[in-house]
């Protein structure tokens, strides 16, 4: 059977992605950020996963406000990387895992979450660059990323978005849904996005270290009090754009130490920890757990 | 019942809910059509003809032509539709975000390069931080305005 043996967590900012197209990497704006991610690329190549099921935002791309759908599902072959209006990131076409991912679709939905399937969708700066955060820098035409990839959109963008419980009990859905897909594949989970920030009006800027570490210590060991957290204390503490940090409950949810919405057996390894500020406007926070 | 909306109270910041989608509607596909390199030069080339293309508001059309987007998140723009303008500009998420503060691009950035703003005194209206309405416009805005 498949199963899920690993989550990984990450910001996802754009300018992380143009410091990379634009070979920014050793400046020393842009050193310390990257350097907090050498052990996840050598880790990427010694724990290699069949499909990453990548938890991400669109940031209005995909989805204008023609449709917004809670959560989506990508079940297409391929993906591309999105123009977001400075043109498309030179990165390689993103394959998905059409099999897997409406094998999810169909579990997840009989679980009671109400899944968008969605087969055509360009991906934006959310999904490619914690891609290029964990494999490094890849030509887009000779190389590829290293798996396939299933793409799941979260609205986190136009309130209502759906609360860190809600997250947390979708992410138990997803490992049972992938225990039960008969093929014999490794499957690693992330969530992205976050930690703190604020994009708008007099308060852009905000960063909150203490909030973030203290939430990134709840959420790897008491993710059912993580869970908890109100909307608005990611808005007050985190900055209005800090919501993000609800999809980092989805792959928490899918460990293995969590069973009917309760903690139980021992906690998953931490691998890897990293935090920095600034990415541009944002707090980067990163963590790989590992199942026992 | 009213929904409960409590994100009311936090300075310096518009939550994009359903309100504001339903007033800045048209502002934010206007900013999604951007997307295409076409549009892009259309626009350009000739911004408010390209405006009036769009159901939009007349106030909302001479937010984008002032590039003020504190006012367009006022009329119901979101900061990831407004974007789109800034990327036809050439410009970064982070010269969008710090010019709405007031600040210089150089102050912004140090800033961030400095920890970013706190939180203290800017978790609620009413406090004494540096997000609150009475404290605006920051860095060189403030001096631009004589205060």
């Amino acid at each position: 059977m498949a199963r899920i043996t690993a989550s990984v967590y990450t910001s996802h900012v754009p300018a992380i992605g143009v410091a990379l197209d634009l070979h920014k990497t050793q400046e020393d704006y842009w050193q310390p950020l990257f350097a907090g991610y050498d052990f996840s690329k050598q880790w990427m190549k010694d724990n290699k996963p069949d499909v990453i099921f990548l938890v991400y935002n669109d940031h209005a791309t995909a989805f204008s406000l023609d449709m917004i759908p809670t959560f989506a599902i990508g079940t297409a072959a391929e993906y591309k990387p999105a123009d977001e209006g400075w043109g498309a990131r030179p990165v390689p076409v993103v394959k998905g895992h059409p099999e897997l991912a409406s094998h999810i679709a169909q579990s997840v939905i009989q679980q009671d979450f109400d899944l968008t399937i969605v087969n055509k969708m360009d991906v934006d700066h959310g999904l490619t660059v914690p891609l290029s955060l964990m494999c490094g820098e890849l030509d887009p035409v000779k190389d590829a990323w290293p798996c396939p990839v299933i793409p799941f959109a979260v609205n986190v963008v136009q309130y209502p978005v759906p609360s860190g419980q809600r997250c947390f009990a979708l992410g138990q859905a997803i490992r049972k849904a992938v225990e039960s897909f008969d093929e014999d594949i490794n499957v690693h989970i992330w969530g992205t996005g976050g930690m703190s920030h604020q994009l708008q009006g007099a308060r852009a800027g905000l960063i909150n270290r203490e909030w973030d570490n203290n939430w990134l210590d709840l959420m790897i060991n008491d993710p059912v009090a993580c869970a908890k957290v109100p909307h608005i204390d990611y808005v007050r503490e985190a900055g209005s754009e800090g919501i993000e940090l609800v999809m980092w409950l989805i792959a928490r949810g899918a460990m293995a130490d969590v069973n009917d919405g309760q903690r139980s057996g021992p906690l998953p390894q931490v691998a890897h920890r990293f935090y920095h500020v600034p990415a541009s406007n944002t707090a980067v926070g990163h963590a790989i757990l590992e199942n026992n | 019942m009213a929904l409960d909306k409590p994100y009311k109270d936090v300075p310096g910041t518009i939550i994009f809910d359903a309100e504001q989608s339903r007033l800045g509607y048209w502002l934010n596909q206007f900013c999604t059509s951007l997307m295409k390199a076409e549009n892009r030069a259309r626009f350009l080339a000739d911004e408010r003809a390209y405006l009036d293309e769009w159901p939009m508001t007349e106030e909302q059309k001479l937010a984008v032509l002032a590039r003020d987007l504190n006012w367009c998140m006022a009329l119901g723009g979101n900061i990831y539709f407004l974007a789109r303008i800034g990327a036809t500009d050439g410009k970064s998420f982070q010269q969008m975000a710090g010019s709405m503060t007031g600040m210089s691009e150089e102050e912004y950035r140090n800033m961030m390069v400095a920890g970013g703003r706190s939180v203290e005194g800017n978790r609620r209206i009413g406090e004494d931080g540096d997000a609150q309405p009475h404290r605006q416009p920051q860095g060189a805005g403030s001096k631009k305005e004589g205060n």
